[in-house]
């Protein structure tokens, strides 16, 4: 196992995880490393919780299993939260920490975890804890969708996958619209200068 | 032009697994495509459908798995290359057509793709549709990867016109929404047009002709089985007294495991592809070469029923096992660490696993689960019933599609489903031994798929319920597929015809019929009482677009809605709709102004009229 590199992403449907996804795929393919990753689409396009696994290396399993995962993102901190069986002790976790409560907790069928709480957990219970203000960094960069390629700037720098931050960059130029490049372009850069 | 089109045999591609699945069969020269929508195959036929804007591939959305195939059996049997999409309960639907159909064969390659869902991340149930396989005496392939599901496509397509008959190719989810680097191939010319050669005593299937044709069938399945004893797709690899036969995704763990577990050099696999008919031969002389052997395949123990057969014919009496209290279950998807786990218990080599992280003092995270979008004209829908069946006692019975959802708190209408369509046919059971008010949903493209005949059904036997038609314009749970009733114009493509359900329920002779826009809430309650109050069977139908496919046309009504300082707090907007607007912000209620699609319809519920449009 020890020659393969393991990221779940989590997010709220609708936050952009198939993008982040697919840009990483396209940087695995410009570095010449080989990659396998499975999404759950479907249902969970009308505001469910959106789980892509991406396995870089010589495996040929698509999906993580519990405990399993070398690095975990998050793009909402309870989803992060609820992903750490994901995890082990020697996982990195990245996290936006600006929430987005489900609706269950309007209607009064949970409570949502104290941030501070959450991030202590997080931890404790893993070898690092990235966490940063995605949705502020997002719409300082010019767009507040933005958040996915912020959270891929602060992955990259974390130095856990085989991809250099200039070839995800390139992955960003191929994969997302012209009119949004230099959003983000700026949005990964601020996520990478973030994560220190 | 499509990427899928791209004619560069050699240079790779990144493809989601249906991508690949589509782009197999563009090599193949597949020239007409038909499907239902149906997750996880549904981006299969989306690439399909927008390739055949631009070149002469034909492809449609027909009304139901049943018509698909039915169609899909037609052009086959005129020679031209064909394939068929759908989910794995979608071939029960066409099942009546495929029975009959591999009696009958065809001339051109048929491929049925078979989508099936373990763990039914999006599906109400997880058959093993390897099973039809056998039912109906036809060949099953089963990629185990991305990449080897688009060259499995090619040989599928020259497998069915080799034997003369259909063949199933069947995927699970992991195979269809997995990711990765393709390959591409050279594309085939597509052959569009076929003749159909006259031949009533083979293709008539009276009692007479489907006698010998039986006979034909059977002799086509002893030359599948040939076929399946020398195929590559039927694979063994690496040397060694412990066996493992294994299918599909588990292919990729169990190779895994045997690397993480470092018993490279004990264990044999045997990988099987070509999954009907069993290559007996094959598995015969693999199990000579073994101590002992595991059976690793999602589902149920189709592989394993077969191999202990053929041991027992070939007098091997070596322990074989697969499903077992100890081992695998029939349940759900299986993991890399559950196959490698069990496959060092089974042969007995020491392996840790890795701890299971202590989640126990992790507080309880509140629940995510899919809800209907802000402004879904459903959610109108569905309180204006309960507001008007206030007092009954009710029996909802709901269908499939988004509006599925309606069951969850804190709309909670949604009591009894089993199938596509059922909801027009389980009322007349319902209504008839209960005193309580049947009151059912159904969306348009499910009516159009399998509701029209429980509607009749309803009339001719005179059953007393309401059936509410959720019309929203297209199908929108798979991803915004047209309908029969769907206005083709707004997506700017002619040729499509275009029904009225109104119309149809007129000429089914529904006895009292009204038709509500679910945005006017008081307006909607009254009429919808109206029609609970009929004796008899009563429709209404609710119109009114799907808020996001508005979205994507850009013709939503995009002004927010606000809470003002007259809100003293009863909070009936969020208890009552659930809309995931909502928010609660220092014990206040508030309105996400990206989220609300401005359908207005809780500034209508207000006690306060608190919730007014939010100023420019």
């Amino acid at each position: 196992m020890s020659d393969t590199t393991r990221l779940i992403i989590v997010a709220v449907g609708g936050q952009g995880n198939l993008l982040a996804s697919s840009v990483l795929g396209e940087a695995a393919l410009l570095s010449g490393i080989p990659f396998r990753m499975s999404e759950i689409h479907g249902m969970a396009q009308r505001g469910g919780v959106v789980e892509s696994s991406l396995v870089f290396g010589k495996a040929g399993s698509t999906i993580i299993s519990d405990g399993e995962a070398d690095v975990l993102v998050g793009f909402e901190p309870s989803e992060t939260l609820r992903a750490l069986n994901k995890c082990n002790s020697k996982t990195i976790v990245v996290t936006n920490i600006s929430p987005l409560p489900p609706f269950t907790v309007a209607i009064g069928k949970g409570v949502y975890p104290d941030l501070n709480q959450l991030q202590s957990l997080i931890r404790a219970k893993t070898a690092k804890l990235i966490a940063l203000d995605a949705a502020a960094m997002a719409k300082e960069a010019g767009n507040v969708m933005a958040v996915n390629i912020v959270l891929l700037g602060a992955l990259t720098r974390t130095g856990v996958l085989p991809l250099t931050a200039e070839t995800v960059k390139a992955a960003i130029r191929s994969k997302t619209k012209p009119a949004f490049l230099d959003v983000n372009l700026k949005a990964f850069d601020m996520g990478f200068r973030q994560n220190s | 032009m499509h990427k899928l089109l791209t004619d560069k045999p050699g240079s790779q591609m990144v493809l989601l697994g249906n991508e690949a699945i589509a782009r197999g069969a563009i090599e193949a020269g597949v020239a007409v495509t038909t499907t239902y929508p149906g997750t996880p195959s549904s981006e299969i036929s989306l690439n399909f459908f927008q390739i055949s804007q631009e070149c002469d591939l034909y492809f449609e959305y027909s009304t139901n798995e049943k018509v698909a195939l039915e169609v899909a059996a037609a052009t086959a049997n005129c020679g031209v290359r064909t394939m068929c999409m759908m989910k794995h309960v979608g071939l029960n639907v066409a099942a009546d057509a495929l029975m009959t159909l591999a009696y009958v064969g065809v001339t051109g390659g048929l491929v049925i793709l078979t989508a099936d869902d373990p763990f039914m991340f999006s599906s109400q149930n997880e058959q093993d549709n390897r099973y039809y396989g056998k039912l109906s005496g036809l060949p099953i392939l089963e990629p185990s990867s991305v990449e080897e599901a688009k060259d499995m496509i090619g040989y599928a397509f020259d497998l069915s016109e080799k034997l003369q008959e259909p063949v199933l190719f069947r995927t699970t989810t992991r195979i269809n929404h997995s990711t990765a680097p393709v390959t591409l191939g050279a594309i085939k010319p597509r052959v569009t047009k076929g003749a159909f050669k006259r031949d009533p005593f083979s293709y008539v299937t009276v009692p007479a002709v489907s006698r010998k044709l039986h006979v034909k069938l059977l002799a086509n399945l002893d030359k599948a089985l040939a076929i399946s004893e020398t195929s590559e797709y039927n694979r063994i690899s690496g040397s060694g007294k412990w066996g493992i036969i294994c299918n599909g995704v588990s292919d990729a763990y169990v190779q895994d495991a045997i690397d993480d577990l470092k018993i490279g050099d004990r264990t044999r696999i045997l990988r099987i592809g070509f999954s009907h008919p069993m290559p007996t031969q094959k598995i015969s002389s693999f199990l000579k070469d073994c101590e002992k052997v595991l059976i690793v395949e999602e589902g149920e123990p189709f592989m394993e029923e077969s191999v202990r057969s053929i041991a027992q014919e070939s007098g091997i009496m070596i322990p074989i096992r697969g499903k077992d209290k100890t081992l695998f279950s029939r349940l759900y998807e299986y993991s890399p660490r559950q196959v490698r786990q069990v496959i060092a218990n089974y042969f007995g080599v020491p392996y840790t696993p890795e701890p299971v992280m202590d989640v126990s003092d992790v507080p309880e995270i509140p629940q995510r689960p899919p809800n209907l979008c802000a402004g879904c004209s459903h959610r109108a829908t569905f309180y204006e019933v309960k507001k008007a069946a206030e007092g009954l006692d009710t029996i909802y019975p709901t269908d499939i599609g988004c509006y599925t959802l309606g069951f969850l708190p804190p709309l909670g209408m949604g009591d009894f489903l089993i199938c596509m369509g059922g909801s027009t046919s389980t009322p007349c059971g319902f209504s008839r031994v209960s005193d309580q008010k049947v009151v059912s949903f159904i969306g348009d493209s499910t009516f159009f798929h399998s509701g029209i005949t429980g509607l009749i059904n309803a009339v001719f036997n005179q059953h007393n319920f309401t059936l509410i038609i959720l019309d929203n314009g297209i199908t929108a749970m798979t991803g915004h597929q047209p309908n029969p009733g769907v206005d083709m114009s707004l997506m700017k493509l002619d040729g499509y015809g275009r029904l009225s359900i109104e119309e149809i329920v007129k000429a089914i002779g529904v006895p009292h019929i009204a038709v509500v826009h679910p945005y006017k809430v008081g307006k909607s309650i009254e009429t919808i009482r109206d029609a609970l109050n009929f004796k008899g069977v009563s429709v209404v139908i609710a119109k009114e677009i799907c808020t996001l496919y508005a979205k994507s046309l850009k013709k939503a009504k995009s002004r927010p809605f606000t809470i003002n300082d007259k809100c003293k707090n009863h909070r009936n907007c969020v208890n009552l709709l659930g809309c995931p607007a909502f928010f609660i912000e220092n014990e206040r209620v508030k309105i996400d102004p990206v989220m609300c699609a401005g359908c207005a319809v809780c500034a209508q519920i207000c006690p306060e009229n608190a919730i007014v449009p939010l100023k420019a």
